[in-house]
């Protein structure tokens, strides 16, 4: 049994944290730099220079990305092989999380009643933390801190079987075309199809961490990929919902089994600030 | 070119203001986000004192994060404007002139924005460190139980945006898409 220490998982959801706050990965900045290249739309362009402008002046100048640190969603794969020791697991992330939004002076963005009193924990927790036991004995830990704005763009539908490929289409290009400029645009669109409706909404919340410009390894879903894409950009909807051809910067799809009844799809889209990062203990 | 346009705003200043205009902003805003709004519109709603002045004023919607030692702020983009849509109207009837924020308004703030002659400005989402070197001060005026969600004074130079709707009914979020939109 390889022994993995609290302390070492708390650092990293720390430093996770507080790294993917101020610096973009790097395929997300790229493919906002072909963008830019590439708007026809001058007030489009003018706005993607200037969020280029705004990951440049938050590396050097250590001011997070965007205000918005989000609600900090964690996932860990677990080998079982491996043996927490030093306390408890769960309580080591949000220690981390904890930590992570005190040092890097990241927003704490969660309140506890989610309907009335609405009163701010003050450390971000409890962060959204998603185990699964994989093979192996090592820990990874991946990040996504998650702003309101396109959060609260999700939805989720079941359609009727019968409604297939081109109810899915309908379905995602639909959502970010009534979106509009609410999450940011250029988005991430990440979309899940099949499961049960849990399911449903962890893949396409999961499929925001997929490198871009690296497409779904089953052909048929990877096409679907970029009709959805190739439909969403012409939308018009553009950079901050100015006018402009890039609307998207990816659509993401993945898919799962599902019953014979249902076909469930969910969306679950991230802003042009797609903050993400992982790390292997 | 953007124009420079010094804060508070005016009748004289906002009628020449048209959708898609690129802004400079200067002087004095305010900010404030929902729970901020809950509160100016009870207070309004009970005849008692706001602890801003309204007439002319602008209010950014936003939330910071926490300012490094040595910074007025941290982090400081707009966050999204529809969930002040149920509060902006009665604010306007009360002298409010300028709003900033993303996001498309409700029928009835773009109403309200002819009606009262009010302006709607669109800041880039999300660019929170590139607007913050546009303040120069920010102060708690009230609310500071409210952390983040604390209604602010900030003094801005050069604060870049962009008119998104008009006194005249334009939208440059449905003007933008029509001129791009392909079928
Ligand atoms: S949607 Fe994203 S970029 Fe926009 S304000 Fe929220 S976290 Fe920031």
């Amino acid at each position: 049994m390889r022994e993995i220490k609290t302390d070492e998982i708390i650092k990293t959801v720390s430093e996770l944290f507080q790294h993917s706050c101020h610096y973009l990965p790097d395929d997300v900045l790229n493919t906002i730099k072909k963008a830019h290249e590439t708007e026809e739309s001058p007030v489009a362009k003018e706005v993607l220079g200037k969020i280029l402008e705004n990951a440049d002046i938050a590396g050097a100048e250590q001011i997070p990305l965007c205000q918005d640190t989000g609600l900090s969603v964690v996932w860990l794969e677990l080998g079982q092989e491996a043996h927490i020791v030093g306390g408890d697991l769960n309580e080591a992330v949000n220690e981390g999380v904890r930590q992570g939004y005190d040092k890097g002076y990241l927003r704490k963005s969660v309140v506890r009643q989610p309907f009335s009193a609405r009163v701010n924990t003050k450390d971000n927790t409890p962060a959204d933390i998603w185990t699964t036991i994989v093979p192996g004995d090592k820990l990874k830990i991946s990040v996504l801190p998650k702003g309101g704005g396109a959060e609260n763009m999700s939805r989720l539908t079941v359609l009727a079987p019968a409604q297939g490929h081109q109810g899915i289409i309908d379905f995602v290009v639909n959502r970010v075309s009534e979106s509009g400029s609410n999450p940011c645009p250029p988005v991430t669109v990440g979309v899940g199809i099949g499961g049960t409706t849990e399911k449903t909404m962890m893949l396409a919340k999961k499929a925001l961490l997929r490198k871009m410009g690296e497409h779904n390894h089953d052909p048929e879903v990877a096409e679907m990929e970029k009709e959805i894409l190739e439909k969403v950009n012409k939308l018009g909807i553009g950079a901050m919902g100015y006018g402009g051809r890039t609307t998207a910067l990816a659509v993401n799809v993945e898919t799962h089994p599902c019953h014979i009844a249902s076909l469930p799809v969910a969306v679950n889209m991230q802003c042009w600030c797609n903050r993400h990062e992982e790390a292997i203990i | 070119m953007a124009k420079k346009i010094t804060l508070p705003l005016t009748d004289e200043i906002v009628k020449d203001l048209k959708s898609g205009d690129e802004v400079l902003l200067n002087g004095v805003m305010y900010v404030g986000r929902d729970a901020a709004h809950k509160k100016l519109v009870a207070s309004l709603d009970k005849g008692e004192k706001l602890p801003l002045d309204l007439k002319g004023a602008t209010i950014f919607f936003m939330g910071p994060s926490p300012a490094r030692p040595g910074r007025p702020i941290g982090s400081a983009g707009p966050t999204t404007s529809y969930r002040m849509d149920s509060y902006s109207p009665r604010l306007m009837a009360e002298g409010l002139k300028g709003m900033i924020g993303k996001g498309m308004r409700s029928q009835a703030v773009k109403d309200a924005m002819k009606e009262y002659k009010a302006v709607y400005f669109g800041a880039i989402g999300g660019a929170g460190a590139l607007i913050s070197k546009s303040i120069k001060k920010a102060d708690v005026l009230a609310y500071d139980e409210l952390g983040a969600e604390a209604l602010r004074r900030l003094e801005v130079e050069d604060f870049p945006a962009t008119v998104v709707n008009d006194i005249y009914g334009g939208d440059l979020y449905e003007e933008g898409k029509a001129k791009y939109k392909k079928d």
